[in-house]
């Protein structure tokens, strides 16, 4: 398969109080095309940041960032970005927040946009504003408007962090059935290990000041998923190793 | 439901009180004969003024000709307004162009502007117009440079993410995320028109609310004076009740009551 996202020798700085403020610092990393690369860290490790830099939403750093083998230089369409905040327009409805996203050449936006929001188990819920939805579902609008564009990558910035642990979990089995039906290259930034491990084809483990790219795991999950297998349990134990070292896992084993 | 309706009821009920003891002591006034004809009439001649010259046809005359001006001089503020204040609102630059300027215009009052605008344009309804113009157009065209830049900076982003031109950004996400700001600016614009009219016909004029008011005075008659200012009053307040509604089913969207899932 071939690299979708190649970053070579990243680095970041935010003018601070004191000089330059560190938050990315070299990071080296390659997603190949079709993949689910989970990107996980403790808070203020520069997540929010790379994903934004991926996105071509903030293009003052120094290193390469291609994307399809081109250097990101703008936001674009095919870039789909979902972020934390579902972000929707709180004057338009569901329907509208979506054909506001799409560009004016697609044929037939109605069914389109129908489709979508069917995929996110949404339909009835049309023609309601934003402040009518509750979080969960503010946030399958979101999903939907970024799958409705057709992006050729997905980047998620703990897309479900909000959100309660059952809608959390039937959103990721959402997202995975999705990807299922339509492997789109994704990036997803979480703080939420098990969220890491369920989704992500690779885990990127990610350190603080300056953040940087502590190790990256493989995860080789059995289809159908399972949250609570023997192997989830492996992997689970490899990156907790990696966040508090080899000595005591807080980890309770309960099989 | 029957409780929110009786608590608008009662609202309205408490409302009345406070006319209602006016217009009673104004009539007490009368009964104990303390009022003089010449200086402050009784309720009942205003009452018969504004019926006499409604027999005469002139009471519609006079209030049609005051709203229609108004209206007039109201909608080309709006439309300079929105114009304006979206490309000063959006662009750091015409912002720079324009700002000390509406700063040293906004603080003179628009009626500080007849004299010239009566040497300018003359005594007919342009400079009423102009008058009013001005009178409208600060408070709307400073409310729409606010209400753009209190937008949330990430809708931008948004739509930089979906690459939305820039018209659909203005229609979509510029006008809308300002409107209740705009609103406001709308209200206060109307209401300044509303007083910069009056204040026009009351110096020169030979129709409208304002005229009635100086024409009773030189005929020495509070009653009509009197009427005029009720007449001034009532239809302010329906404007901008009107203005309330119109405000309200625009920004629908952002009413806490309605947000109750279907
Ligand atoms: N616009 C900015 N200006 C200055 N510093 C910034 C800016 N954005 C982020 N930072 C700094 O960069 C660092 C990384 O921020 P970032 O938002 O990428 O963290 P994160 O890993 O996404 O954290 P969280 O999990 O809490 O969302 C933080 O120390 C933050 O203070
Ligand atoms: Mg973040």
């Amino acid at each position: 398969m071939s690299d979708k996202v190649i970053i070579k020798n990243l680095n970041k700085s935010f003018p601070g109080n004191n000089g330059q403020l560190r938050v990315l610092s070299d990071i080296n990393l390659s997603i190949q095309e079709g993949q689910i690369v989970s990107v996980i860290g403790g808070s203020g490790c520069g997540k929010s940041t790379l994903l934004r830099i991926l996105a071509g939403l903030d293009t003052d750093y120094q290193g390469e960032v291609l994307f399809d083998g081109k250097p990101v230089t703008k936001p674009t369409r095919e870039k789909g970005i979902i972020f934390q905040d579902h972000r929707l327009l709180p004057w338009l409805t569901a329907e509208e927040n979506i054909r506001f996203s799409l560009p004016g050449d697609v044929p037939d936006k109605n069914a389109l946009i129908q489709h979508y929001l069917d995929l996110v188990g949404l339909a009835g819920f049309e023609k309601t504003y934003p402040k009518q939805l509750s979080g969960g579902m503010a946030q399958r609008v979101a999903v939907a408007r970024a799958l409705a564009n057709k992006p050729k990558i997905l980047l998620l910035d703990e897309p479900f962090g909000a959100l309660d642990a059952i809608t959390k979990i039937s959103m990721q089995d959402e997202l995975l059935s999705i990807w299922d039906k339509e492997p789109i290259t994704m990036v997803l930034v979480t703080h939420d290990i098990d969220e890491a491990i369920y989704l992500g084809h690779r885990v990127v483990v990610m350190t603080p000041r300056p953040g940087r790219i502590k190790g990256i795991y493989d995860v080789e999950l059995n289809i159908p998923k399972s949250r609570t297998g023997l192997d989830f349990i492996k992997i689970k134990e490899v990156v907790f190793q990696e966040f508090f070292g080899a000595s005591g896992s807080p980890f309770i084993y309960n099989i | 439901m029957k409780f929110f309706k009786n608590k608008t009821l009662r609202f309205w009920l408490i409302s009345l009180i406070l006319p209602l003891a006016l217009l009673g002591a104004w009539k007490g006034a009368d009964l104990l004969g303390m009022l003089k004809p010449y200086t402050m009439p009784k309720p009942e001649s205003v009452i018969d003024t504004a019926v006499e010259l409604a027999a005469a046809g002139k009471l519609h005359v006079h209030v049609l000709s005051s709203i229609l001006l108004v209206l007039k001089g109201f909608l080309l503020a709006l439309a300079a307004g929105l114009i304006l204040g979206v490309l000063i609102g959006l662009s750091k630059r015409i912002e720079a162009f324009f700002e000390l300027t509406v700063q040293i215009f906004k603080p003179i009052p628009p009626i500080a502007w007849i004299p010239l605008a009566i040497l300018w344009l003359g005594i007919e309804d342009k400079s009423k117009l102009y008058i009013i113009f001005l009178g409208a157009l600060f408070p709307i065209l400073l409310n729409v440079i606010s209400g753009i830049k209190n937008i949330d900076r990430k809708y931008f982003e948004l739509a930089k993410v979906y690459e939305v031109p820039g018209m659909k950004l203005i229609f979509r996400v510029v006008l809308p995320g300002a409107l209740p700001e705009i609103m406001t600016g709308i209200r206060v614009g109307l209401g300044n028109a509303w007083v910069c009219v009056v204040a026009a016909e009351m110096i020169a004029s030979v129709t409208g609310v304002g005229y009635l008011l100086t024409y009773g005075r030189s005929l020495s008659r509070p009653d009509m004076v009197i009427l005029a200012m009720l007449l001034i009053g009532i239809i302010g307040k329906v404007m901008d009740d009107g203005l309330k509604f119109v405000s309200k089913m625009l920004t629908k969207w952002n009413n806490g009551e309605e947000a109750l899932v279907r």
